[in-house]
């Protein structure tokens, strides 16, 4: 049995290419214009386009293509659920009526677009973390964040919060994996019974990962103590971030497309 | 009646970057009243191996099989499997979750359907084979000692009657008084009728104390044979990570200097040895008496 024996969404794998090794500051912006790009879309073309980006983005990342699609799963649920209310509930021209329920052209186009641009969102969304190791991403976050901390901005403590946090998801789902392993061997049994027995069965698994949770969180407060962690003030780096011309092409590029697809966009529709 | 695996191997995260082939082509067979050593580096796949044993883990090529029953993902007799597997993972005290130690070790014989009033002597005698009395049973697993949470989760194990019962590291991180404890329980419970596999990379007490031992090394068996084979095999292609125990090493280097010294990881008999030579060197001394 194969419980969470599977890549975590959007967990970092490692490769040797031209979006690996992208300053992340450059990855997070350029993220931030894509994601603009991608609400803004309204023509199926440029959909297409959008499409047509991402599986380039992936063979640039030397990442099969069927890993980044896997990180989408999550959201399919809200991909499907935000498809399902834009076909019965947008007014416009009638398609197909059943009784009280009627589908509209307007809600068909709608649902389609919005479910395709939720999943490039999120699709595009992962590259960030699918190329960056999670201490370059927090590395970034905290250098655009910089600016914001003479006005009381905790950037530093932000960024050390999330280091941790992604840090510990691993840890955290190999445990869990663990533990159900060996609760399993003294027969619990998680998929037998109605969603209160199931629930109750998670009890076994829930404690013991809280304790494990606890101890490791004073082991890591006590560890970092020891080595006189102090808060981000005067702290210095052992790889700083550097900004090469690479990282400004790759900006440039960025901003390009996506401000050539707004304006195709635009142009289409007219 | 006995566990057997035949040609078994197991990939993990299939078709991903980190794919990596934990178990190579394995086969071993253990019966009821035998003691298996698995030993290996870390890495070597033993613990992927144990969690075959009892169907936690599903054999990608090869079969493994229990008593008769082929252990399947869909099978029906998983839970039967299971049942009559025990495996006490890793660091096992970390499993805990009830309230009291009764609670804890009532937990896998409730899981088996074993009769409710059965229950409290089933628990009681678990926690006495390791030696813990039972005024131990009302208390919260949380507030022991390192060695007696290890006991408790053992004993919660012993408490479903299994007719094997698989270790993985159960020595690591216990003091040497509390290490004694643990072999000495496992030398009884194979004495009861139990088959033991232990994986292990403690060499002491694999070589003193199995049947046969299963050294690994990337997923793949380099050797299973008797602990003298296996010790004989290792003096002469020494593997990373397992050093020899001291006396084994001892007297394997009094080998190398006199072919006639015996290749052991017994004190005892090594000393006879020694003693028997000294004297036949200097008649003039008095005898040895061991």
């Amino acid at each position: 049995m194969k419980f969470l024996n599977h890549l975590t969404f959007g967990q970092y794998v490692p490769a040797d290419s031209l979006v690996h090794r992208l300053d992340p500051r450059c990855k997070i912006l350029a993220v931030l214009v894509v994601l603009t790009g991608i609400f803004l879309a309204r023509h199926i073309l440029v959909f297409a386009a959008w499409g047509g980006l991402l599986f380039s983005l992936a063979v640039l990342s030397h990442l099969p293509f069927r890993l980044v699609l896997r990180s989408a799963k999550p959201v399919l649920i809200l991909v499907f659920f935000t498809a399902f209310i834009h076909v019965f509930f947008t007014d416009g021209t009638p398609l197909l009526e059943i009784g009280f329920i009627t589908i509209t052209r307007e809600g068909v186009s709608g649902a389609v677009y919005m479910g395709l641009r939720l999943l490039f969102l999120v699709l595009f969304a992962s590259f960030l973390t699918l190329t960056t190791k999670p201490m370059e991403l927090s590395d970034g976050l905290e250098r655009l964040f910089s600016p914001f901390v003479r006005f009381g901005f905790p950037a530093h403590e932000l960024a050390m919060m999330m280091t941790i946090a992604l840090r510990f998801i691993p840890t955290l789902l190999d445990e869990t994996d663990r533990i159900m392993k060996a609760q399993l061997a003294r027969g619990a049994a998680f998929d037998r019974g109605n969603l209160w027995k199931r629930l109750k069965a998670f009890l076994p698994v829930l404690i013991p990962l809280f304790v494990i949770v606890f101890q490791r969180a004073e082991d890591l407060a006590t560890a970092m103590e020891a080595r006189c962690y102090r808060g981000g003030e005067g702290r210095t780096r052992m790889h700083p971030l550097v900004w090469r011309t690479g990282d400004t092409l790759g900006a440039l590029c960025v901003l390009a497309i996506v401000a050539g697809l707004i304006v195709g966009d635009r142009s289409f529709l007219s | 009646m006995s566990i057997t695996v035949d040609g078994l191997s197991h990939t993990y995260h299939p078709g991903t970057p980190l794919e990596t082939l934990a178990l190579d082509d394995v086969s071993l067979e253990c019966g009821s009243g035998e003691w298996l050593s698995v030993v290996g580096h870390t890495g070597s796949g033993k613990s992927t191996l144990a969690q075959h044993l009892n169907g936690i883990l599903f054999p990608e090529r090869g079969t493994v099989s229990v008593d008769g029953m082929e252990v399947k993902e869909k099978s029906a007799r998983l839970r039967d499997v299971r049942r009559a597997v025990g495996l006490v993972f890793q660091y096992p005290e970390q499993q805990l979750f009830a309230e009291n130690v009764l609670e804890e070790i009532s937990f896998a014989p409730r899981n088996w359907g074993i009769p409710e009033s059965r229950i409290p002597a089933l628990a009681s005698s678990a926690l006495s084979l390791t030696g813990l009395d039972e005024t131990y049973l009302p208390r919260s697993p949380f507030h022991l000692s390192g060695g007696e949470k290890r006991k408790v989760a053992i004993a919660s194990v012993l408490a479903g009657e299994p007719s094997y019962l698989v270790l993985d590291e159960p020595t690591a991180g216990l003091d040497s008084w509390s290490r004694r404890e643990l072999v000495s329980l496992l030398v009884r419970l194979k004495g009861e009728g139990l088959g033991i596999i232990l994986v292990t990379h403690d060499l002491d007490i694999a070589l003193q104390h199995s049947d046969s031992i299963l050294m690994l090394d990337r997923g793949r068996c380099i050797i299973m044979d008797t602990p003298r084979k296996v010790m004989e095999h290792l003096q002469e292609h020494p593997a990373p990570g397992l050093h020899l125990p001291e006396i084994a090493a001892l007297s394997a280097s009094l080998r190398n200097a006199d072919p006639g010294a015996p290749l052991t990881w017994d004190w005892k008999e090594l000393k006879r040895w020694v003693v028997t030579r000294t004297v036949a060197a200097h008649p003039h001394l008095p005898g040895g008496d061991s």
